[in-house]
């Protein structure tokens, strides 16, 4: 799950970290009085959307007057910001965040992972700082800064000093950087984040270390014990099926093409969707039912599957391992009645109770198609959709 | 000869008296897993499926000489719970639960690696060795005692690779779903190298799925360690970037961790690559020449 930038900068107030003064607001008058309130004479405004870019595509400005700040509310509020990114709807802006200004004297990258390969958190540090850290990492790795975070000991300040050092911090500086790296481990475990991003952390014109935009992730998995971070959720940065399909805990991501997939387990999931395209068809999306598919999931699923317009046939696979084949069979012919479904529908039942599956669709008095094999099941939808 | 787990296994369960735990241990034990008691903090001295409840995993190992646990308990208490059983001396943790926090594995990796454990999983179907014991969720009537040895990051494509299996008369010494998590207990290296080993293990199936580079480390290992022929599939050609598929472990995050970096570099360690999930038991079958 992601957060909003003026959500995270909350978070690192918390912690102690640099950030500007900011106040996050609804409308173009709340961003005149919120400027006037911080005071000064000029100020960043800044569209909250849950994606990168946002300089680029004019969602971050600087600004010196009151009708700029209007104008700049008025012109993002209720629309949609589309940035490198996105998507090219682009994601709904509703919340501007009007900042002080910093004068910025040097731009550097901070960021945190979780290792998949050595198993530890990772910071990385880089003096190419305002840059996609992609594009350093790939053309110039060593110019990427690293320090693990031991998980038993924690972070230590040794490993901040001495990247305060390759960055070629000097003065107060060092203790400024080695306490930044401190606190962030802090948040980084207190929060259960996956990902934490300043870019750019600058060194302002006094010489002060300051966080000048923040990015965090949070581990989904942790939700449960981080119930401030749960609030802070923004459903409508999300896609709207794909919050449908959460509520009855199935996985559904959409895709391009017009082959709905109803499928138990994520990773046959993605297995049926490659075949779907081997096969010379295109996938409408993935969806997994989950290993306790019910009679509600299963109805649940061809409402999400059917809501996309596109879609031309319904592929289900299911290799029955905790869910018994039967009971799915009762859930798809309920649904198909239910839901009143006009496509052709394509089943292929596997493992447990598969024969009386294909039975109880046979006995129903539903037209749905029992296919023999899954490359029978992935030729017929990829046909009944039109496909070769 | 098999991997982890055999006819001898003595298994304890975490998360005994709960409904999966019950309704998993009632059908390890009609399997033939010598499944020898569980653990429900709170129901020590009650019985359950005919076998002893304990309070506490030291206790039953105490008791009953477990040398293997599988752990059912929900998702906040996983870590716990495989910490119980590794300071309690099991050597191999079985850990089905899904929904793991991350940050929990990063501790419980570190510890279990110290302390010489065995940790398959978690968010896994589990392990089983065909006709002698089975620890997990997967549907036992679908393997066959054989010789193929099967590791995977997802629980229905493991099945998938064993009816193939089993279809076609090969069978499987051993199968272990290591789990779609990003970070799992055991990785393909550590299961490679056991079947490498395994005698009775004549060829490997391993199926990946995107994100992450476990699968381009394991290729690595291949090329230098394994002489067994090796059928490889991944899952996720047609997943967008940037979206999780599923399983918490299955993301393209910043290019990295495409299915087609994955095929190349077990192309490269001269793994025979399936582009369909179909072909999984005919490419073994070309493979091997059985």
């Amino acid at each position: 799950m992601n957060l909003h930038e003026y959500q995270a900068k909350e978070l690192f107030r918390d912690y102690g970290l640099p950030v500007s003064e900011g106040i996050a607001v609804d409308t173009a008058e709340e961003a005149v009085s919120a400027a006037k309130k911080i005071g000064g004479d000029k100020w960043v405004v800044k569209a909250q959307v849950h994606a990168g870019g946002r300089g680029k595509a004019g969602g971050v400005k600087l600004v010196a007057s009151e009708e700029e700040i209007r104008a700049f509310a008025e012109d993002h509020i209720g629309k949609n910001l589309v940035t490198f990114q996105t998507d090219e709807k682009g994601q709904p802006v509703s919340k501007i965040f009007v900042e002080s200004f910093t004068d910025i004297a040097r731009e550097l990258y901070f960021g945190a992972v979780i290792d998949r390969s050595s198993k530890k958190i990772t910071f990385m540090a880089s003096t190419e700082g305002g840059v996609e850290i992609e594009k350093v990492a790939e053309e110039t790795p060593e110019k990427i800064l690293q320090a693990t975070v031991d998980p038993m000991t924690g972070a230590s300040s040794y490993q901040g000093r001495e990247l305060a050092f390759q960055l070629g911090l000097e003065g107060k500086q060092i203790n400024q950087f080695a306490t930044l790296f401190m606190s962030l481990s802090a948040l980084f475990r207190d929060l259960d984040l996956s990902l934490l991003e300043i870019n750019p952390l600058v060194v302002t014109a006094e010489g002060n270390l300051h966080c000048l935009d923040a990015k965090l992730a949070v581990d989904g998995n942790a939700l449960y014990r981080q119930k401030r971070l749960e609030a802070m959720r923004d459903h409508s940065q999300e896609d709207e099926r794909e919050n449908q399909a959460s509520e009855y805990n199935l996985n559904y991501v959409a895709l391009e093409g017009n082959i709905g997939c109803m499928v138990n387990g994520a990773g046959l999931a993605m297995g049926t969707m490659d075949l779907v395209k081997l096969n010379g068809g295109q996938p409408a999306n993935f969806l997994d039912v989950g290993g306790g598919a019910t009679k509600e999931a299963v109805s649940e699923a061809f409402k999400i599957i059917l809501s996309d317009k596109g879609v031309r046939a319904v592929l289900i696979n299911i290799f029955g391992g905790i869910v018994r084949c039967d009971v799915i069979a009762q859930g798809i012919i309920g649904a198909v009645k239910d839901v009143g479904v006009e496509v052709p529908v394509i089943v292929r039942f596997e493992g447990n109770n598969a024969a009386l599956g294909v039975k109880t669709l046979a006995d129903s008095d539903v037209d749905i198609i029992a296919a023999t094999g899954l490359s029978d099941a992935v030729q017929r939808a990829v046909n009944a959709a039109g496909g070769k | 000869m098999s991997i982890l787990v055999n006819d001898q296994t003595k298994v304890i369960c975490q998360g005994f008296t709960g409904s999966q735990g019950t309704m998993h241990s009632q059908q390890s034990i009609e399997y033939g897993t010598k499944l020898v008691g569980g653990i429900t903090p709170g129901k020590g001295g009650q019985e359950h499926l005919g076998l002893p409840v304990f309070d506490t995993v030291k206790e039953a190992v105490l008791a009953t000489g477990a040398d293997a646990s599988v752990i059912y308990v929900p998702a906040p208490f996983a870590k716990d719970g495989i910490l119980e059983a590794a300071a309690a001396g099991i050597k191999l943790i079985v850990c089905i639960t899904e929904g793991v926090p991350t940050q929990d594995m990063l501790v419980v990796k570190a510890s279990i690696d110290s302390r010489g454990v065995r940790l398959i999983g978690p968010n896994c179907p589990g392990v089983i060795t065909p006709g002698e014991c089975k620890i997990g969720i997967m549907p036992g009537e679908i393997h066959l005692p054989g010789k193929v040895g099967i590791v995977s990051r997802s629980g229905t494509l493991t099945y998938e690779a064993v009816k193939q299996t089993t279809d076609l008369g090969f069978g499987q010494s051993s199968c272990v779903g290591i789990g779609g998590d990003p970070i799992p207990g055991s990785n393909f290296i550590d299961i490679l190298g056991m079947f490498e080993d395994d005698p009775q293990t004549e060829a490997i199936v391993m199926v990946g799925e995107i994100g992450g580079t476990a699968e381009e480390e394991a290729a690595e290992f291949i090329k230098s360690n394994v002489t067994k022929p090796v059928v490889g599939y991944i899952a996720g050609v047609t997943a967008p970037p940037g979206k999780r598929m599923g399983h918490a472990g299955a993301i393209i995050a910043g290019g990295k961790g495409t299915a087609d970096d994955k095929f190349a570099a077990l192309e490269n360690a001269d793994v025979a690559t399936v582009k369909s999930l179909a072909d999984i038991g005919k490419t073994l079958k070309e493979l091997t020449g059985w």
